[in-house]
């Protein structure tokens, strides 16, 4: 051993507690030139956390951390942006109102008094062309979709020369090709000599991404390993500390009567254009209808209409036997219409508020939580505590407000919500996306259960062996359309990807 | 001068300590703190100055006493708003009512013994029009020079404050604190010290604005000499979505009833004088909610998006 290799960062006795809850325990973690680390755990193991000590956010109530060898004293995102250190959040670090340029410019600290807009726009384009992120500079973030809005934030990072990027669940919010996009960019940059610390749920890309791997669990490390030496399924135990299923037992197919139909419905997006075009099915009773599509394609406004939140310009929607066409959401919902947003940081729950009312949201109306206009405040924390319990939502106490759960754990506790609140009609959007493997296997076993108990599931999902796991039938979704429905049993993968980017039959064949 | 000329030169007098301290309250607002103590602080401003000018016979101290009370009292609110994070309408509303108290209390105290220690009906130095007498001459034009150094003071900072909120670094920081603090500091940019930087110098403005009113528009002091003024500005800055540039145009509509007006009770009409001096308030706010709701319908535009929250950084 005549020289050791110099880690490009060292964290070293990393802890972070927050009132109730240890966050971080005591953790060590080492990053190297051009490597790429996945760091694995359950939803609430503590990695945003550990990433956001790391890049000037939180300051760790105790441990040090190491750049090229050297202390590195970090007490803000400015102090770790010296280092080279860059972040993509899991939640987007953009300003909506301001353009793509601007929100550039905002992270560069030597940029004369009167920036050089010119100057940077022309860089950006440049990056943009190099590293294929193709984004219009002067479009405003509320404007782009997410994947574009991330495509900024790693040119964000790209642009300010960043030599240790963090990408927090990049792609849970990505469509499969974007995924792909970003695959090709991690590699890129890799090639630079620049390293990465990535968080996914999703194994196939730890595989993909990743040189090595560290696992959290309840804010410690259980296990580190080389890529190339462990599997999808031993990692999954190691994040679970269980063995988790990744088939799932159904009973046969026997659907009952419609309870949701649609009859050439249009509806217009956020931009007035139209995202809904003569859409047409049927939902029945015990069946689970699958919408397949790249994300982008209506299956918001799909969603948004059957709940009510969008108003549809054309057609008929029924649910059970009565016209519910662009009824209220409220009238909807008496329906026994339940609904897990896509959207579910500002649609789906109360950040102020605590976990037990949000669990109570959609049942406050009635007994057993009220008794006329007064609310029975045991009766809901009573409640709250078998829910939590039930899907293992991670929270110090059913009275914790909601935005202090991590992104996981908020997905979790709207899905428990909604599951008890659904009596004809389940609608499902991406429910699993953001969720560990333990908390995906839950929920899918959940919609199942729903269908086995006689309700009609309408299930998003842009991840097609889920899709053909899950579904009775399959309806893809390209550009508004219903492109074909097809029994999930005898369908052919091939053509429903293909139905996905927009080709039809003849055209391919 | 002829009755346009007149009617204009008013109207821009009344309309600068609008002007400037809708300014101020936006360069403030936009960085997502609310400081409702504007009529507090226009109120103080007033007092002060006319008192230091009246001892000190100097008008450059009586503005510069001005702006150090304005500063003093927005950085009480950026404190307790910011450090503090008390509810930023509470603290606000107890600096407007602390200066209106407190402003009357000193109108009774600050004064010379010869007039029974009151400033009421006391005079001072004046801030006087610049222009040179051949200026004065021409029509229409001359009413925008015929001004004193206030105005023109506004003059400078109208595209000034434009060009620096959307066409600089620190003001691009400033608008990303107000729209979304977490993703400001995530960007390294100091939330709290941009917030206390803004919210002092909106009060500067604002002092400056009331210090106006009792050394140029309406010489001398009077209690309540802002008569809701202050009011006005945070209404102007809504109706000006934010933007200086469009600052403008609010001010000179409440400045230009209020020539009008003026003018009317100066004829001797049979119209009651109480109704008259009323005409610029509700002039002005149904101008505004039409106005404000008929662009809220056609633009994506608003508040800043934090406006009124406070921000710590491990606080979700
Ligand atoms: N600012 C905060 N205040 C209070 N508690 C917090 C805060 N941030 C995180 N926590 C808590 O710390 C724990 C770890 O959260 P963290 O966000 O790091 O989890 P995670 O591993 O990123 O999970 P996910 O996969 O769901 O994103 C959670 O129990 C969470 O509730
Ligand atoms: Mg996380």
């Amino acid at each position: 051993m005549s020289e050791t290799v110099i880690p490009k960062v060292e964290m070293r006795g990393i802890s972070k507690s927050f009132p109730g809850v240890l966050a971080n325990d005591c953790v060590d973690l080492m990053l190297h030139r051009s490597e790429v680390l996945a760091l694995l755990g359950e939803n609430g193991a503590g990695k945003s956390t550990l990433m956001n000590v790391l890049c000037g956010l939180y300051r760790p109530d105790k441990g040090e951390i190491y750049i090229n060898g050297s202390y590195a004293d970090i007490h803000s995102p400015r102090d770790a942006q010296k280092y080279g250190i860059g972040m993509v959040h899991q939640n987007f670090k953009l300003v909506d109102s301001m353009s793509v340029l601007e929100n550039i410019i905002l992270g560069l600290k030597d940029e004369p008094f009167i920036p050089d807009f010119k100057r940077v726009r022309q860089r950006l384009v440049d990056l943009a062309a190099q590293y294929h992120l193709k984004v219009d500079p002067n479009a405003n973030i509320w404007q782009l979709s997410v994947g574009e809005q991330q495509r900024v934030e790693i040119l964000k990072l790209l642009y300010r020369n960043a030599e240790i990027l963090i990408l927090d669940e990049p792609t849970a919010v990505l469509t499969p090709q974007e995924s792909h996009e970003l695959s090709r960019v991690v590699h890129a940059m890799k090639q630079e000599g620049k390293s990465a610390v990535f968080i996914t749920h999703k194994m196939e890309e730890v595989m993909e991404f990743s040189d090595r791997v560290m696992v959290l669990r309840k804010g410690k490390v259980v296990a580190e390993a080389r890529t190339a030496d462990t599997t999808p399924k031993e990692l999954a135990r190691m994040m679970v500390g269980r063995e988790v299923l990744f088939q799932i037992e159904k009973k046969p197919f026997c659907p009952g009567e419609v309870v949701l139909e649609l009859s050439n419905i249009d509806a217009l997006g956020d931009r007035g254009l139209l995202a809904l075009n003569n859409v047409s099915f049927q939902l029945r009773a015990g069946e689970i209808l699958g919408i397949a599509g790249v994300a982008g394609n209506g299956q918001r406004e799909l969603a948004e209409v059957v709940t009510g939140l969008r108003r549809s310009t054309k057609g008929a929607l029924r649910i059970g036997n009565k016209d519910m066409t662009n009824k209220s959401p409220l009238e909807i919902i008496r329906q026994g219409v339940a609904h897990i947003p896509q959207d579910r940081s500002s649609v789906g729950a109360v950040g102020d508020l605590s976990v037990a009312s949000n669990l109570a949201m959609k049942q406050y109306r009635s007994r057993p939580l009220a008794a006329g206009i007064f609310l029975l405040p045991k009766r809901i924390v009573d409640l709250a505590r078998a829910l939590i319990e039930k899907f293992h939502i991670a929270t110090p106490s059913p009275q914790t407000q909601v935005k202090f759960l991590s992104g996981g754990n908020v997905q979790k506790t709207i899905l428990a919500r909604e599951i008890g609140a659904a009596r004809t009609v389940m609608v499902a959007v991406y429910p699993s996306r953001g969720l560990d493997v333990g908390a995906t296997e839950t929920v899918r076993r959940q919609l199942i259960n729903q269908r086995d108990g006689g309700l009609g599931v309408l299930f998003f999902s842009e991840d097609l062996d889920e899709l053909l796991q899950v579904s009775d039938r399959i309806a893809v979704l390209f550009e508004g359309r219903i492109m074909g429905i097809f029994d999930a049993d005898k369908a052919d993968i091939e053509q429903i990807g293909m139905l996905m980017a927009g080709m039809s039959k003849e055209a391919t064949a | 001068m002829d009755f346009l000329t007149s009617i204009l030169t008013i109207t821009i007098r009344a309309g600068t300590s609008l002007t400037i301290a809708t300014i101020g309250e936006i360069l403030t607002e936009r960085s997502g703190i609310l400081n409702l103590g504007v009529e507090g602080i226009m109120l103080m401003g007033a007092l002060s100055a006319f008192t230091a000018v009246f001892y000190s016979h100097s008008i450059a101290i009586g503005l510069l006493v001005a702006i150090g009370v304005g500063g003093l009292l927005a950085l009480l609110h950026a404190f307790l708003t910011t450090t503090m994070r008390a509810n930023q309408v509470v603290s606000g509303l107890s600096i407007t009512l602390f200066g209106t108290g407190f402003s009357s209390f000193l109108g009774q105290r600050l004064g010379p013994v010869a007039n029974n220690f009151r400033l009421v009906g006391l005079r001072a130095e004046r801030i006087v029009p610049l222009a040179p007498e051949w200026v004065k001459q021409i029509p229409i034009i001359s009413a925008f020079f015929n001004q004193d150094i206030i105005t023109y003071l506004v003059y400078i900072l109208l595209p000034l404050a434009w060009f620096f909120l959307y066409k600089t670094r620190p003001g691009l920081w400033l608008r990303s604190v107000g729209e979304d603090p977490q993703t400001a500091d995530a960007m390294g940019i100091d939330v709290t010290k941009t917030r206390y930087l803004y919210t002092i110098l909106g009060g500067m403005m604002i002092a400056l604005g009331g210090a106006h009113l009792s050394l140029s528009y309406t010489p001398g002091w009077s209690e309540n000499i802002t008569g809701g003024r202050g009011w006005i500005v945070i209404a102007l800055v809504i109706f000006s979505m934010w933007n200086p540039a469009r600052a403008v145009w609010g001010a000179l509509l409440f400045g230009g009833i209020n020539a009008v007006q003026f003018r009317l009770q100066a004829s001797g009409t049979s119209i009651p004088a109480n109704f008259l001096n009323m005409m610029p308030y509700i002039g002005t706010i149904i101008v505004l909610v039409v106005m404000t709701w008929w662009e809220a319908l056609s633009k994506k535009v608003g508040a800043p998006a934090a406006l009124g929250t406070s921000y710590m950084r491990e606080d979700k």
